[in-house]
């Protein structure tokens, strides 16, 4: 089959987007904004216990400008948001944002003067996990849907915030479907 | 048996230094309050702290009560509420000064505990009572463009403020620095 069968087992051949798209899912590098409770719950999952380096994405940066994945785990306030706006700035591109929990993706039981009724309103985001705070599991679940959607574009759409598909953990609008049916 | 409560010797002694000031008195197990006028709020807290039967040494806590929609009227709107604790003689008491709509100063006691120069700027901040004599009375939890006091009960409880941009707070760092010696 083509070159390999010239060179041997010790070469594989592919095409440049592909081993771009490989290095970049599985060497996700968060950067996580953590303001509450759900920021604990991170803490586990790159703990032993859960072990999100299983999944490559275990190398904690906490500086936005050495990091690809921003994990907003808390409550954000307005007096926060011109922080988390700079924050997602910093960030070079291609990046990904995962909203973690309740309080980050709708503001929670917020529904006051001072809290952000959802981190979208800042900063674009991917992945929404609904939880209060959500299971060590949930947040694995969302970085592998990340991992799955940076494999199934192409290297050009990660600048087209808008034609990305919008991941929803804990939906279980589809569990429903297989209960009724 | 004893029916009747004995007065705490606090309440004792302001009645007896302070006849004047004393607007009521409300006697509860372990949690003595006594309502004065807020002209006279420094007279009365100095004591308290200073007084070798009393020693008020911790302001516990400083905070205002907005009787706007309280089944019980008052006189006036507001009540600012300062709690004090006394480390030494284990004893606490519950101080309060009305303070009306129309005039919402009242002297700050920043200077006698250092704990009420937070608790001023937040009762400040969520009430809009003013502090005279605080050296720096601005917003402590909300940011530097609310316009508003969110605890009053007539601000609409989901009328959000978004802010552009946040403060530098270098106005506070300066002071730091001249303090030290450093500018």
């Amino acid at each position: 089959m083509g070159l390999e069968s010239f060179l041997g087992d010790s070469i594989i051949t592919t095409s440049l987007d592909e081993i771009v798209k490989w290095g970049r899912k599985n060497s996700l590098w968060p950067m996580p904004f953590g303001t509450a409770c759900c920021a604990i719950e991170y803490m586990s999952t790159v703990s032993s216990v859960f072990d999100v380096s299983r999944f490559g994405a275990e190398l904690v940066r906490f500086s936005p400008r050495q990091a690809d994945l921003l994990i907003v785990a808390g409550t954000i306030t307005y007096k926060q948001a011109p922080i988390l706006k700079r924050i997602y700035a910093q960030m070079p591109e291609p990046k990904w944002v995962i909203s973690m929990g309740a309080c980050a993706s709708s503001g929670g039981f917020y529904d006051n003067y001072c809290t952000v009724q959802g981190i979208d309103q800042l900063v674009p985001v991917d992945a929404y996990i609904a939880g209060c705070p959500p299971r060590p599991e949930a947040v694995i679940d969302a970085i592998i849907k990340i991992q799955e959607m940076i494999d199934g574009q192409g290297t050009e759409l990660t600048h087209d915030r808008s034609k990305r598909a919008k991941i929803y953990i804990g939906d279980d609008s589809e569990m429903m479907k297989k209960a009724e049916a | 048996m004893q029916d009747i409560k004995k007065e705490s010797i606090t309440i004792a002694k302001i009645k007896r230094f302070f006849p004047e000031s004393i607007l009521e008195v409300n006697l509860a197990d372990n949690d003595d309050c006594i309502i004065i006028k807020k002209e006279a709020n420094v007279e009365v807290l100095s004591f308290l702290k200073t007084d070798a039967d009393l020693l008020f040494d911790g302001l516990m806590d400083v905070t205002c009560v907005d009787y706007l929609k309280h089944p019980i009227k008052r006189k006036e709107r507001f009540e600012v509420v300062y709690q004090l604790y006394s480390y030494s003689k284990r004893h606490k008491i519950r101080i309060k000064c009305p303070v009306s709509v129309k005039d919402t100063t009242i002297k700050s006691v920043s200077h006698l505990w250092k704990s009420a120069n937070w608790g001023e700027r937040e009762t400040y901040d969520m009430y809009g009572i003013t502090f005279v004599g605080h050296e720096n009375l601005k917003r402590l939890l909300t940011h530097h463009e609310f316009i508003g006091h969110p605890l009053r009960k007539d601000y609409p409880t989901k009328k959000r403020q978004e802010l552009s941009a946040n403060d530098s707070l270098f106005d506070q760092m300066d002071v730091l620095l001249k303090k030290k010696g450093l500018k």
